[in-house]
């Protein structure tokens, strides 16, 4: 038998139904490719007999022609969404021997479709963070490695992105088909960037919030990661709902987005903000971009400069707002009702032991910021002076829309992927910069997605990013094809079997 | 703006985060490189500016006062680091 973990979903979907081979057959390839790949750390929780006795059940319905859209589909989840009897970390110690009583609602749609769960992957500490280097429980390797001059590798340690860098290195070693991730300011993009693979965060209110551990919750959505455009359009019709148990979801119908998928771009008209061409952008970066301009107006897209004004204020915005509601979000880690507690002389001193003891330092920082923000006399000042500039950047998108303006080209990141350690030892505003493509995104709560658009020149993958209208995810998914036709797949060397 | 050890101190107490002593002074710079970073919003014009409150406009969702879920203590208590018969245990809060 080929090496299943190979494929894609359509072709491992399409397989199943065929019976090529059974769901069983597909998780076992799977959980042994786990198994080979500790080194990358990918993995919270590793659930193998919980998959193959999912897989077995897929195997039954697939025999009798009950088969859902993701039947047999094995994936992996970011260990943010509550999972119900598997223990959800957050990738923190304060929630460290947490097992949920019960299902998120995006998890549960995925599962409802026959999906696999092959275990909870790594992220950053409450999804704090760029590099996936905040986890208690140590960095997860990206599976890219740089190359030398004369083609060698390069054996030093990369980050993965973050804070969904376990989900995407999964995805991106074949550990997993696809996988979940949430995005709060570039959290499934940049990793899927510095893997070389797909994610999309899609409209805030598309996808329920319900029962995933929330940071930012006017900022926080959920989203996949795939190998391939058309995956992850898959993956996004099971994870997107109508839920009365999060008030923000969106009231409209979920389309079939893969039917997006290899549709003209004939007359859309993608929009080029001339505010994201930073000073000192990288050239290979402002050369990426040009290419992915190339490559859209050669498949017959009308390309346009537009101007996004309040673009460099989104940032601070974001920082405000996001630890602001992160101090609210993370009052509830108590030590009372769930997680560690530190035993104090009181209640007061039980509660600040335990919270010293439970969040790691970035996570802290973020608290008292955000404390700090929302704090008499500095409420207006700061939090309120924030969703003002947010209420601005919105409007920049809605007036480039309201023009004409389908969708917006920029790049994804800055940078390629960086090494372990490199920038989490000094400045935290440093790592912030990572974001400085993709918060607008958040801040504006539109749809955005990331796809590879080449490599760097020490070998490493570069992502586009392509930022939609208000529900217009189908149009990123026709726009991303366009992009991954012209740029193709990457792959890595799997090093880390050896 | 510049942050002092005294602030430090009271948004710690505020966060309810224990904070070392010998933490103080680095936690201080720290707060001070994340407020010079934001400093820049102080710069636009927000005078006519209404903040956002609903990042899609929408209109909240109504729904039946009506119980529709519950009924598992055990459930709810399962993950607490201390209960007895159903309750949470915490420390002597009244004396």
């Amino acid at each position: 038998m080929s090496d299943l973990t190979k494929l894609t979903l359509a072709e491992a979907r399409d397989g199943l139904k065929a019976k090529s081979f059974s769901a069983v057959e597909l998780t076992r390839a799977h959980i042994e490719a786990i198994e080979a790949a500790r080194g990358i750390n990918a993995f919270t929780t590793e659930t193998p007999d919980k998959a193959l006795a999912m897989a077995a059940k897929s195997d039954e319905r697939l025999a009798n022609g009950r088969a859902g859209p993701l039947e047999g589909i094995p994936l992996a989840v970011k260990d943010l969404f509550c999972t119900d009897g598997v223990k959800t970390t957050a990738s923190s110690n304060i929630l460290g021997s947490f097992v949920p009583p019960y299902e998120s609602t995006v998890t549960a749609n995925l599962w409802a479709d026959g999906a696999v769960l092959l275990g909870k992957v790594s992220c950053d500490e409450f999804a704090m963070g760029g590099s996936n280097e905040t986890s208690a429980f140590g960095p997860v390797v990206n599976p890219w490695r740089r190359k030398g001059a004369d083609g060698s590798a390069d054996p030093t340690p990369l980050v993965p992105g973050g804070s969904s860098g376990g989900s995407a290195a999964a995805v991106a070693a074949h550990l997993a088909i696809g996988a979940a991730g949430t995005d709060t300011g570039g959290s499934i993009r940049q990793p899927a960037a510095f893997t070389g693979i797909v994610g999309i965060k899609p409209t805030y209110g598309r996808c329920s919030r319900w029962g995933i551990v929330a940071y930012a919750s006017s900022l926080d959505q959920a989203g996949p990661f795939a190998r391939t455009v058309e995956d992850a359009a898959i993956l996004l019709k099971s994870f997107a709902s109508v839920d009365g148990k999060d008030t923000t979801s969106v009231d409209t119908p979920v389309p079939d987005y893969a039917a997006a998928v290899g549709k003209s771009v004939k007359g859309l008209t993608i929009g080029v903000p001339k505010e994201y061409r930073v000073d000192g952008l990288s050239p290979e970066i402002a050369a990426l971009w040009d290419q992915g301009i190339e490559w859209l107006k050669a498949a017959g897209a009308n390309v346009r400069e537009i101007s996004l004004p309040h673009t460099p204020y989104a940032l601070p915005a974001y920082y405000i707002i996001a630890t602001a509601e992160a101090s609210s979000n993370l009052a509830r880690y108590d030590g009372v009702r769930y997680g560690l507690r530190v035993p104090g002389e009181d209640i007061v001193d039980t509660y600040e032991r335990t919270r010293a003891a439970g969040f790691g330092p970035e996570v802290r920082r973020r608290i008292m910021l955000g404390t700090y923000v929302l704090s008499a006399g500095y409420y207006d000042a700061y939090y309120v002076r924030a969703q003002k500039v947010r209420t601005l950047i919105a409007r920049d998108f809605e007036a480039a829309f309201n023009d004409g303006i389908d969708a917006v080209l920029v790049p994804a990141t800055p940078s390629p992927a960086f090494g372990i350690g490199e920038k989490s030892g000094g400045d935290p505003v440093e790592m912030y910069l990572q974001d400085v493509f993709t918060v607008t995104v958040n801040l504006a709560g539109l749809p955005g997605m990331v796809v590879p658009g080449g490599t760097s020149s020490t070998g490493l993958p570069l992502g586009l990013q392509l930022i939609g209208r208000p529900f217009g995810e189908e149009a990123l998914f026709t726009l991303g094809h366009v992009i991954e036709a012209a740029a193709g797949r990457l792959t890595p060397e799997p090093w880390w079997r050896d | 703006m510049s942050v002092d050890a005294a602030t430090i101190r009271r948004v710690a107490h505020l966060a309810r985060i224990a904070v070392d002593p010998a933490e103080v002074e680095k936690l201080g710079a720290e707060f001070n490189s994340m407020l010079g970073f934001v400093e820049q919003l102080a710069s636009l014009d927000v005078s006519n500016v209404e903040p956002m409150t609903s990042v899609r406009p929408m209109r909240i969702k109504m729904r039946q006062d009506d119980v529709t879920d519950g009924g598992y203590p055990a459930k709810i208590v399962a993950n607490a680091p201390s209960s007895e018969d159903g309750f949470f245990v915490v420390p002597k809060v009244v004396e």
